[in-house]
């Protein structure tokens, strides 16, 4: 990719930023109930029902 | 005042009269708005193409509705389970909150039947814009999640209050870190304008500031929300939400003094940052100092005795200084000092109609918050769901 | 694959990169569209006769405006672009001597206006003009507020597809090979259509053919990062109502940096916040623990405690059985004792009866 102007620069990598964001958050969330599936109080903070 | 209190009667309080007057005029003028124009019923100009409805509604409005994400964070990230009864007051003004926000917002678009465009189909990333769009968009999600246990109680639909509520912990951070980002993109959007916004202002730590101040302008919304509802809404209030509210008063001005400490700090760090001392000689320095001493440190100081003492009133007091100390700096960067070197004749000026409107709007939303509070399981527990939380 | 191979290609990769004339070390840095248009305006030429405002309101088709094109009066007010006037001449007394101004978009090279779109309504083309797309446009009026020279404008008065309206740079003209329609229609010379490199050029010229003309400053070529309108002028800009305080920063740089903080919070902010969820879970369960230890501790002492107790009791249960009958075996014996006693005292007395 070339790009002309600041501008154009910007609108690609910030754009790139957010997708990154975003499969970052769900894979944090997908990650974070990998390291703490064999917890035993795993659903502690989840009310008694 | 008749002894016979029919129905009618006892509806038509002075308080509601004078609300559906405003309901009614409000809605001829919002005919106004969408059939004439923003023109018709505004003074913007070219010059000034944000008044009041960007102002007051949205960044005045977005910052005190920061109690949710604070309160939220508290209670399920911090362990300060005893304020577990200052959520769902807090949660449901943050929603309300937020929804009046874009609805005062379609009244501001020029094209407002587009509002999905930026988050769909022409997404702008390069554009503050568009990161408080998004951000807002998911937080009302997420606010919305985190509000249906109370209807869904209501409703006892057990399964889905189930569901919405086994996401605590998850919704609780994506909150955290959307108001984070939201909040502080709102100062972030007048980054771009360094020519147009007074220096004193102006500041490369904008979105800090911005972020700072929200906590605040949050918990101080509770604390002023919890004294309200102490005095009027009191008999729906049941003992354990009239058991904490005096420790939540006093645990959120203690927080409150201490962010405000800092954000008064930083403040000056900006100041100087900037080299921007010899504007504080001026007319806009004065009206500065007022904002920082009268709005920021003295409500700082106010907190930190009522934390100290004990004291709810003070605290009390201090929530409502701090409140329009956050409005005062809100339209100081939106309005008052924006655009500050324009001839007089050329400055912004609400007119009757803009500023009724933004009236109609929060009077809509007051008068929703009051239907839910007395409706709904938020001063109160659900008798079937108590302790459930 | 072969490691040779494969390294290989890390520095046929490597090479590729650094050949980029975006990417040096990091830095990257933008020249803008080369070989585009932009326009000189030369303030000393222009006589303020308002054909450029009369040329633009007929090649854009706008409304007829209330004061025909030939009535100079209006020159005396300060005028701003309005949505229907893409441009206006305004005058300014400079030492007893009128000078006179063009306003309308500069086209910057880095767009304040496109920086701060959310919808990516306005691009910055290869012609030079910073053209918008109403076809987009939400109508947040974000533009407006971004842009530096106060050059946007809005249609507050329609309530359906108001739109942003501002100079075009006459792109389609442009591209039809025709001049911009103020340019040319300007009677004086004052307006000249060009690559912008070769309008810097010109510009230069005129400074240093004539220095007592000009004032040595070419606005434009680095205000806001740089604009396609070059302005010369023999009187400081700043008393002809341009600003020179704007600085040389392209706008989008105001932004990038808390742009970049945005992914930083979103990465960092879950982490810690579930680390402080943790700590708080962690902190409850110990409390959880040594509450239960110390119930546990307390159910212990409290079961020796009943079981000494027990134990006293049934030991006075025994003690007291045993001097029961011990009691009942004394009270036994001395009850035969006195029987056997009264027995022998009867017997002696029969006996002396008896005797």
């Amino acid at each position: 990719m070339e790009f002309m102007t600041l501008h154009d620069f910007m609108f690609w990598t910030k754009g790139m930023a957010y997708v990154g964001m975003g499969l970052g958050l769900v894979t944090f969330v997908a990650f974070w109930l990998f390291v703490t599936e064999r917890d035993e109080d795993r659903f502690a903070d989840k009310e008694e029902e | 005042m008749s002894h016979h209190t029919t129905p009618s009667k006892g509806f038509w309080t002075p308080a509601n009269i004078l609300t559906a007057v405003i309901l009614a005029i409000g809605l001829v003028l919002t005919v106004k708005r969408f059939t004439m124009g923003i023109g018709s019923v505004t003074n913007l100009t070219d010059d000034n193409p944000w008044g009041i409805w960007i102002g007051f509604d949205l960044l005045c409005g977005v910052a005190l509705a920061a109690g949710g994400y604070t309160t939220t964070a508290a209670v399920y990230l911090f362990g300060m389970k005893k304020y577990q009864s200052a959520i769902r007051p807090a949660i449901t003004t943050a929603f309300l909150g937020y929804t009046f926000v874009v609805i005062a917002l379609l009244y501001d678009l020029g094209r407002y039947y587009r509002l999905p465009y930026p988050l769909t189909i022409y997404p702008g990333p390069t554009s503050f814009l568009f990161e408080v769009g998004l951000c807002v968009a998911l937080y009302l999600t997420v606010l919305a999640i985190e509000f249906s246990p109370a209807l869904w109680e209501v409703l006892r639909w057990k399964r889905l209050r189930y569901y919405a509520h086994s996401l605590t912990l998850v919704l609780t951070i994506f909150g955290v870190v959307l108001s984070t980002l939201h909040q502080s993109s709102l100062g972030g959007l007048y980054l771009i304008a360094p020519s147009k916004l007074h220096p004193l202002w102006y500041s490369p730590y904008l979105t800090m500031f911005f972020f700072v101040s929200s906590i605040p302008a949050g918990l101080s919304m509770v604390i002023f929300e919890g004294g309200l509802s102490h005095k009027f809404l009191h008999h729906k209030m049941d003992d354990r939400h009239l058991a904490e509210s005096s420790g939540v008063t006093l645990g959120f001005s203690k927080a409150a003094a201490v962010v405000l400490f800092a954000y008064f700090n930083l403040k000056w760090i900006g100041v100087a940052l900037d080299h921007n001392w010899q504007h504080l000689a001026t007319g806009w320095g004065a009206w500065f100092l007022v904002e920082m001493f009268g709005f920021v440190l003295v409500p700082c100081l106010m907190y930190a005795v009522a934390a100290r003492e004990k004291n709810e009133k003070l605290a009390f007091w201090a929530s409502i200084l701090t409140i329009l100390g956050i409005v005062i700096n809100r339209l100081n960067i939106s309005l008052i000092a924006f655009n500050w070197q324009l001839p007089a004749e050329a400055r912004y000026l609400p007119s009757w109609e803009e500023i009724f409107i933004t009236v109609f709007i929060i009077t809509l939303e007051v008068t929703v918050l009051r239907i839910c509070l007395s409706k709904l399981p938020i001063l109160h527990e659900h008798p079937e769901f108590k302790g459930a939380h | 694959m072969k490691r040779r191979k494969f390294i290989g290609m890390l520095a046929g990769a490597g090479a590729s990169l650094a050949a980029s004339p975006a990417s040096a070390g990091g830095t990257h840095h933008f020249t803008g569209y080369p070989n585009s248009f932009g326009v000189l305006f030369d303030s000393t030429k222009c006589i303020g006769c308002r054909k450029c405002e009369a040329a633009c309101n007929k090649v854009n088709d706008l409304p007829a405006q209330p004061e025909p094109f030939d009535d100079l009066s209006v020159l005396n007010a300060r005028r701003r672009t309005k949505h229907d006037k893409f441009t206006v001449v305004n005058k300014y007394e400079v030492e007893g001597k009128p000078v006179f101004r063009k306003i309308q978009c500069n086209h910057c090279l880095e767009p304040a206006c496109a920086s701060a779109c959310f919808v990516g309504a306005f691009v910055k083309d290869a012609t030079g003009a910073v053209s918008y797309d109403a076809a987009r446009c939400v109508g947040c009026r974000y533009c407006m507020i971004a842009c530096p020279f106060e050059i946007p404008t809005y249609e507050y008065d329609d309530p359906i597809t108001p739109r942003v309206r501002k100079c075009t740079l006459c792109e389609s003209r442009v591209k039809e090979g025709k001049l911009p329609g103020c340019v040319e229609d300007c009677p004086k010379g004052a307006l000249i259509f060009g690559r912008r490199e070769d309008l810097l050029t010109i510009a230069r010229e005129r400074i240093r053919k004539h220095p007592g003309q000009y004032i040595n400053h070419i606005y434009g070529e680095r205000e806001m990062g740089g604009t396609s309108w070059l302005y010369i002028s023999g009187v400081p800009f700043s008393q002809i109502g341009m600003r020179e305080d704007l600085g040389v920063t392209p706008a989008p740089e105001l932004t990038s940096g808390a742009l970049s903080v945005v992914p930083a919070v979103v990465g960092l902010w879950p982490v810690f916040l579930t680390g402080a969820y943790a700590l708080t879970k962690r902190k409850e369960k110990i409390a959880e623990e040594e509450q239960r230890h110390a119930v546990a501790e307390a159910v212990v002492e409290t079961e020796a405690q009943a079981a000494i107790k027990l134990k006293a009791a049934l030991d006075k249960a025994e003690r007291d059985k045993q001097a029961a009958v011990d009691k009942a075996v004394k009270q036994a014996l001395k009850e035969a004792e006195e029987a056997r006693k009264q027995d022998e005292s009867s017997d002696t007395e029969s006996n002396k009866e008896e005797g």
